[in-house]
């Protein structure tokens, strides 16, 4: 386990997949954690009419010092946590950088402009390898894989957290998130950590 | 969502604006809170209602954002603090009330009122600025800058309420109100209310006299006195505050969410000792003193606000009536055209007019990445509309509307309404709507095409509206339309909750906000006391659905009924296990070789549909899938198999 220490001040974090698929609550999960350990912490979100099958984004920008905006700069994501690839690559589309990591489950979700004919969904492997092109490092996490096998699709959720933990990049480890996640899913609280820990594996930790 | 009544006073919690908001409720000893929901407001009663019990307090989801008012100006009547929430478009519905109550005072109870606005509309049908209503009503107007400042001033709101006898009001944007960040917490007090209307002590010897607006004149004198009292109040407030150098190259006055993007902006282009920002909280009436000692600050002033050019028309109104030798600085914004009256601000738009204004350049990212990036993007990301929930009833709706409207033949058509069933614009609900406006009006406008047959006007009408919308605006709508035997058919569109905005409860509801027993009002058996014809539908059932809304529109004239009574999928499918196991048969499915074209795909756009361009056939995507059925029913060639699960 790498040292808890937050890289960048800033540290600005998106994350992002289809309205329904749960961005507010690993958005809010990471950042209850992350209140907890001491810093201040913003998380702006878009949600409304996007909560029925649009693109969803949350913006967490971790800081020692300020309350920053509730909005990322175009270009300025440090990381990139994306639940679809599609959506990941259109947050790196404006929020990308040289610099930046992401990482993301490569499960498609289809938008009813795909579904309809009407638009078209890229090619999986060339739209990872697009992916990898734009990012410093990329993990492709397969989250909702993962969560079938543990009989869960929702769980896919919890998986992406323990990678996006598990990477190091952000000031939290297993112990940060242990009370959160306990917290969260009262009921559920073992599948959840278990999930949690198949992520923080599946990033090599 | 986390617990806004947590006893931890001194501890740093993560709150949405609007949690901050409740919280700062709390903290200030109400006893009562009411609102209506609408995004971006829901969550400040949402979150007080599953404390109300716990905090002793009186939480309620009210019919519409009048009575809610109304109702919170009842518990100040009887001295017991109280907030009302609501989002923009609210305020229009109580101003009413609120252009009588600024005038009439109030009981010993504070009140405050709160907007949550929604610049750029994102889950709105206008990007009304509330601040106007505060002005133009009477109420003095708070914005908050941070989440801190959202729990704070409410806080403080209610003492200045108390103090002044009057409304105030609070006013936050999407960004502050729908965003999380750190909130210091305070004390909550342990205060038994003991609610009373005191007639005999309360009412003599008040001049001009209380909880009436007559005499008007001298009532409304007596509302500009209190106003004069809060500005003064204002001038001193540590919710307005100076960072800068003390001679700037440019100074911006800001309030709200827009603080945080100047702020953000000038740190970004290491502006610091360059440029200075005022940054507002109180925000009306102006605090003219304070403001006037910063004016020198800069000959170049710049105003970031959102949405309408507000504190820029009050500074520079102010600025008019200075004494000769003030100084004279130069104002931009939206008046000069460096900054939209319109839409949504954010740092991308505002550190390019900042960079201009100050004579640098910024270049947001690496040239050749940005252009890669943005040319991978555009050709590699389709489109994702917005669309119906899978298993959405709604879906099902405007299937059977599209079918009968076309086996009618007479160019009927769908007068729409505002809530989910708005995406039946969209091709999500078949492009079936053909006009939207704000809660109820679909129904209202109806009332006005059903009565144009003498004008040769001879098409069916269908109103749409939810459940919820139609406790909040339609009963009056569909009275005119019964008494006066206009031509229509109200479809309600009954999912069990106000969906949109997180399945608050409505009068048709058996529980309350706090989750206690509610008396629940039948919409079948009032519409049928209105002397309406009403039938009752499962959305689901396709075929009975079509045969009576077809039977509907062969009848006589005069307002009819039909209640689609299907609840929402988000709700059924938290308790329930999927109905049906659906699948394609692949055998059956034959693809592009079937008449069909693609009917499930093209057409239905269920997400839970995938039309597998490389076998050429339809399949279920399982993860998606909430086992509705319903495309096993609109499959003409019954490749599509549902299987009681």
């Amino acid at each position: 386990m790498t040292e808890k220490i937050l890289t960048k001040d800033p540290l600005n974090l998106i994350i992002t997949g289809v309205g329904g698929q749960g961005n507010v609550m690993i958005s809010l999960t990471v950042g209850s954690a992350l209140v907890r350990e001491g810093y201040v912490v913003t998380v702006g979100e878009t949600y409304g009419v996007s909560q029925r099958g649009g693109p969803v984004m949350s913006h967490v920008r971790i800081s020692k010092e300020t309350q920053y905006s509730p909005l990322i700069l175009e270009g300025q994501a440090d990381i990139v946590l994306g639940m679809e690839p599609v959506e990941t690559l259109r947050m790196l589309g404006k929020y990308g950088n040289p610099n930046v990591i992401t990482m993301f489950n490569p499960r498609p979700i289809y938008s009813v402009d795909v579904i309809g004919g009407e638009a078209e969904y890229p090619d999986l492997d060339k739209l990872i390898k697009t992916i990898k092109e734009l990012s410093a490092k990329t993990w492709v996490v397969n989250a909702t894989e993962e969560a079938e096998k543990m009989g869960k699709p929702i769980v896919a959720n919890t998986i992406l957290i323990g990678a996006l933990v598990g990477s190091g990049f952000l000031p939290l480890d297993r112990k940060s998130m242990e009370p959160v996640l306990r917290e969260r899913f009262p009921k559920a609280f073992e599948l959840n950590m278990k999930a949690f820990d198949r992520g923080m594996e599946l990033i090599g930790q | 969502m986390p617990d806004i009544a947590i006893d931890a006073p001194g501890t740093s919690q993560l709150f949405m604006g609007n949690e901050a908001i409740a919280r700062g409720a709390l903290e200030a000893g109400i006893g009562f809170a009411t609102a209506y929901p609408g995004t971006p407001s829901s969550e400040i009663l949402g979150s007080l209602a599953p404390v109300a019990k716990k905090m002793g307090i009186y939480a309620e989801w009210s019919v519409n954002e009048i009575v809610a008012t109304e109702a919170a100006a009842g518990a100040s009547l009887a001295g017991v603090r109280a907030i009302t929430a609501m989002k923009q478009l609210g305020v229009n519905v109580a101003s009413d009330f609120l252009s009588i109550l600024v005038m009439s005072g109030l009981g010993k109870g504070g009140l405050v009122l709160v907007s949550c606005d929604d610049p750029g509309a994102i889950s709105s049908d206008n990007e009304e600025d509330a601040r106007n209503l505060a002005k133009s009503l009477g109420m003095p107007l708070l914005e908050p800058g941070n989440f801190q400042e959202a729990k704070d001033m409410t806080k403080w709101l209610f003492d200045l309420s108390e103090e002044i006898d009057s409304i105030c009001m609070l006013r936050s944007v999407t960004r502050i109100a729908h965003s999380r960040g750190n909130v210091k917490l305070g004390e909550l007090p342990q205060k038994e209310h003991k609610a009373y209307f005191d007639q005999i002590h309360d009412l003599r010897d008040v001049k001009p006299t209380k909880f009436m607006p007559h005499p008007v004149p001298s009532h409304h004198a007596a509302l500009l006195k209190k106003l004069e009292k809060a500005r003064e109040r204002f001038e001193s407030s540590p919710f307005n505050w100076y960072v800068g150098p003390d001679k700037a190259d440019l100074l911006i006055i800001t309030c709200g969410s827009c603080w945080f993007y100047s702020r953000d902006v000038v740190k970004e282009l290491k502006l610091e000792d360059r440029v200075g920002i005022l940054k507002l909280g109180t925000l009306w009436p102006l605090p003219e003193k304070f403001v006037e000692k910063h004016l020198n600050k800069s000959q170049k002033i710049l105003f970031v606000e959102e949405v309408d050019p507000f504190l820029e028309r009050s500074v520079m109104e102010m600025a008019a009536s200075l004494p000769p030798d003030s100084p004279r600085p130069t104002f931009y914004g939206k008046r000069s055209g460096h900054l939209n009256a319109y839409g949504e601000m954010d740092q991308d738009v505002l550190i390019k007019v900042i960079a201009s204004m100050t004579g640098l350049t910024y270049q947001p990212r690496d040239i050749e990445y940005a252009k890669k990036a943005e040319e991978l993007a555009k050709n590699y990301v389709p489109e994702r509309s917005i669309a119906f929930c899978p298993g959405c009833p709604h879906r099902a709706t405007f299937w059977s509307i599209k079918n009968t409207l076309k086996l009618d033949g007479r160019n009927g058509f769908v007068v729409g309404d505002i809530g989910c069933y708005g995406l039946a614009l969209r091709p999500t609900g078949f492009y079936q709507s053909r006009s939207h406006y704000c809660m109820g009006s679909g129904t209202g406008v109806a009332n006005g095409l059903g009565k144009l047959g003498q004008h040769g006007f001879n098409q069916p009408v269908l109103a749409v509206c939810g459940d919820s919308t139609f406790y909040h605006a339609v009963i009056p709508a569909l009275i005119n339309g019964v008494h006066n035997q206009s031509n229509f058919i109200l479809i309600i569109l009954d999912n069990g909750g106000t969906a949109m905005t997180g399945f608050q409860p409505h009068p048709g509801s058996e529980l309350n906000a706090m989750g206690e027993p509610a008396k629940f009002i039948s919409m079948e058996d009032l519409c049928r006391s209105m002397g309406a014809h009403v039938e009752i539908c499962d959305p689901f059932d396709l075929k009975n659905t079509t045969a009576t809304l077809l039977e509907m529109m062969a009848k006589d004239e005069g307002a009819k009924v039909v209640v689609m009574r299907r609840q929402c999928e988000l709700i059924r499918g938290r308790k329930e296990k999927p109905p049906y196991k659906v699948h394609v048969d692949p055998d059956e499915c034959i693809g592009e070789a079937c008449g069909c074209d693609r009917l499930c795909t093209r057409v239905f756009h269920c997400p839970g549909l995938i039309w597998d361009k490389e076998s050429g056939k339809s399949r279920i995507d399982e993860v998606i899938c909430t086992g509705c059925g319903v495309c096993a029913d609109i499959c003409p060639q019954g490749a599509i198999v549902k299987e009681a699960a």
